[in-house]
């Protein structure tokens, strides 16, 4: 599918095997094969033509592609995801950026009272298969409404699904399984990720291990969580940029002879039960841990299913680490309210003391 | 009052109306009131649980939906619509269901009828006219057979942000669509003075660039021809056009509505002007177009149609509550689908 393409400039010339891509990367050459593959893809956003928007996801790509396949538009996030629909009710597939998270907010309605509904409403007649980009979370230093956790308020709205890649393989592969989806698909990108590199393997889609076996070509086994890191004490249960942050917990909790195993959780809407029972059934401790204000957060549903199957072998309440119920602060601030590695390893030390009674 | 046209000359097929299509034309108008008032009336008497009558607003509505072209034109509407629907041709069973609770959106099928599920955030639907005709541009049709989305919305939804972004967005990429104004007098309870600013609707287009016309919404065929012009000017990929249908809400915004709250019957009278299906049939008249006889021949028509849709939607019954579930998403989520599952056990008592 990749081999024949010509890569875009600043990519290694990549064909089928592991090569070494930013999430940045992994995501420009998801979005040229995508286009490449479905002539009814279009990308448009502000500042993502010409520009290659703000964060150079889409940068070449109007130039390989053409000003139809990728255009700017005006300054308009409403305007934005109302034309996604339109353009889906004329049978595109219209893959819309909003350009940060906080930006989604003016779009809500059509978000929530469009997008997600047109199916329903049109008795299956009007799909939407929209994957909206939304450079998602904290962690840059950004400015106010330039950070912001929105995925309990996505996943729970009727008729979305929601997804978080946390490393430059998944970004790849998760974009490219998201846009051909006939559903529309939140697709949260965590920017303080988009320059770390990582291995991705273009042509296996699950060169990790995962907690269901499938044929990686169908696709279907993108459709889960994964297991980050195997452990045998406790489960951390993170996605997005929290995965990596944990990984490194993982590492120091094993110096003091804790075994940790991390699940990726990836999609959002809908959540990998199995996963999570699979994960904690087996080590009968975990910990979530997200960046979202605590309050109605993610982490109480990833909560609840882990008490629903894992309840009568569980040794510990399940333990949340999050952001605070606060406004997203300043930069000077950020540290302060993103879960550290001391917050995440308190957060174990509670679940690995908890005595009943 | 009279049409002011800005825009500029486009040679349509601009040949005036014949006479069958005049009474055509009628024959849409009088089944559309009928069906309206009657739809007030089912309300009444415990057949549908709601309703947002037109009463007035017939010929802006048949007027321009009798200019869409449903081979290649979509239409997407808010939920007072229903002459605009009838004039499409629209099963009006599957339309009237949305007011009998059935399915919100409606039962018809929006692909086959060109006109998008009935909804009632109001210019929610503005937009998706947009990007609909920037697909049509995209598709690559040539001038002068490219579809035209016609988007409708009200005075009121004017002031939302959504339709000053849709007219931007829609003269920045020259999209073929007409935005289509009922300017009824009323939001509910604000008049038209306490809601838009700028004079009126069609005055805002100039900000934007794009033409705009004033049409005196309750002559069925100024509102037509003012369509088809619009229709053309897109066509030719001019870009947009805004057109301000001005006509009178006569009754009340929905049947849970008491407008006596907020105006009286004298002003009422007052305000609302000729009624658009009593000044056609006089004009019809006194052009030879149409006799008694035909008149009443429509009225009969109409009543024989309302009976026929009172008797369908009496029979559509309710959903199977697993639709509920299955129209979510195209591909379920598990969670949906234990959902589903549990639903099932539990209330379906097998």
């Amino acid at each position: 599918m990749s081999e024949t393409m010509t890569a875009l400039p600043g990519i290694e010339t990549a064909t089928a095997g592991v090569h070494q891509l930013s999430m940045q990367q992994a995501l420009n050459r998801a979005l040229d094969e995508i286009l490449a593959g479905n002539p009814k893809t279009v990308i448009f956003g502000e500042d993502c033509g010409r520009l290659g928007g703000v964060f150079r996801i889409t940068d070449g790509l109007q130039a390989k592609h053409g000003e139809e396949r990728v255009f700017d538009t005006p300054l308009a996030e409403s305007g934005i995801l109302g034309m996604s629909v339109g353009l889906a009710m004329a049978g595109f597939h219209p893959i819309p950026e909003v350009q940060f998270d906080g930006f989604a907010y003016p779009a809500i309605n059509q978000i929530v009272c469009q997008i997600a509904r047109m199916n329903y409403r049109s008795r299956g007649t009007l799909p939407m298969p929209i994957t909206l980009r939304v450079p998602s979370f904290g962690g840059i230093r950004a400015p106010e409404h330039h950070g912001e956790s929105l995925e309990s308020l996505f996943a729970h709205v009727p008729g979305l699904k929601v997804v978080s890649p946390s490393t430059p393989h998944d970004a790849y592969h998760l974009l490219k399984y998201a846009a051909t989806r006939p559903d529309p698909v939140i697709f949260m990108e965590p920017k303080s990720r988009y320059w770390q590199k990582g291995p991705v393997d273009l042509a296996n889609a699950l060169p990790g291990k995962s907690p269901h076996d499938g044929d990686p070509s169908s696709g279907g086994s993108l459709t889960g969580a994964r297991v980050a890191r195997e452990g045998r004490h406790l489960t951390l249960v993170a996605w997005g940029a929290m995965v990596a942050r944990c990984l490194q917990v993982a590492e120091l909790a094993a110096e003091d002879g804790i075994d940790v195993e991390v699940l990726d959780l990836r999609w959002l809407k809908p959540i990998d039960a199995e996963a999570l029972a699979t994960s904690v059934g087996k080590t009968r401790r975990a910990v979530v841990v997200h960046e979202a204000p605590l309050t109605s957060g993610l982490g109480a549903e990833v909560a609840q299913l882990i008490t629903q199957s894992c309840f009568a072998t569980l040794k510990a309440p399940v333990e949340r680490v999050t952001g605070f119920d606060v406004p997203y602060p300043s930069g000077d601030l950020e540290d302060e309210y993103i879960p550290n590695i001391d917050r995440i390893l308190f957060g174990i030390q509670r679940v690995l003391e908890y005595r009943r009674g | 009052m009279t049409t002011k046209s800005v825009l500029a000359a486009v040679d349509d097929d601009a040949a005036p109306l014949t006479h069958h299509q005049l009474r055509e034309l009628y024959t849409l108008m009088a089944a559309v009131r009928h069906l309206d008032t009657s739809a007030v009336a089912w309300q009444r008497q415990g057949i549908i649980p709601g309703y947002a009558p037109e009463l007035g607003q017939e010929a802006a509505q048949v007027g321009s939906g009798y200019a869409v072209d449903r081979t290649r034109d979509f239409v997407f509407p808010t939920y007072r619509e229903m002459g605009v629907a009838r004039a499409m041709g629209l099963d009006m069973v599957g339309y009237m269901s949305t007011h009998k609770a059935t399915w919100h959106g409606g039962m018809y099928n929006p692909l086959e009828s060109r006109f998008a599920p009935i909804q009632a955030v109001v210019a929610g639907s503005v937009l998706h006219a947009v990007g609909w005709a920037h697909g049509q541009t995209l598709a690559g049709h040539a001038a002068g057979e490219i579809g035209v989305a016609m988007t409708y919305f009200g005075d009121g939804a004017s002031s939302q942000g959504d339709v000053h972004e849709a007219m931007n967005f829609a003269a920045v990429m020259k999209a073929p669509v007409v935005f289509f104004i009922q300017n009824n007098g009323w939001a509910i309870s604000v008049p038209t003075e306490r809601q838009v600013a700028g004079g009126s609707v069609a005055a805002r287009a100039a900000g934007y660039g794009i033409p705009s016309l004033q049409v005196d919404g309750n002559d069925v065929v100024a509102v037509f021809e003012a369509t088809r012009s619009a229709f053309a000017h897109c066509r030719a990929g001019n870009g947009p056009v805004v057109i301000e249908a001005m006509t009178y809400r006569r009754g009340p915004h929905s049947t849970a509505d008491d407008p006596g709250r907020y105006r009286t019957l004298d002003e009422e009278r007052l305000d609302a002007g000729d009624d658009p299906l009593e000044r056609f049939k006089q004009r019809l008249l006194t052009e030879g177009v149409a006799d008694e006889a035909f008149f009443a021949e429509a009225q009969r028509l109409a009543e024989a149609e309302e009976e026929a849709v009172r008797a369908g939607i009496a029979d559509l019954g309710p959903r199977p509550g697993a639709e509920m579930f299955s129209l979510v998403f195209q591909e379920p989520t598990p969670a949906l689908q234990s959902q589903a599952t549990a639903w099932r056990k539990e209330s379906e008592h097998v």
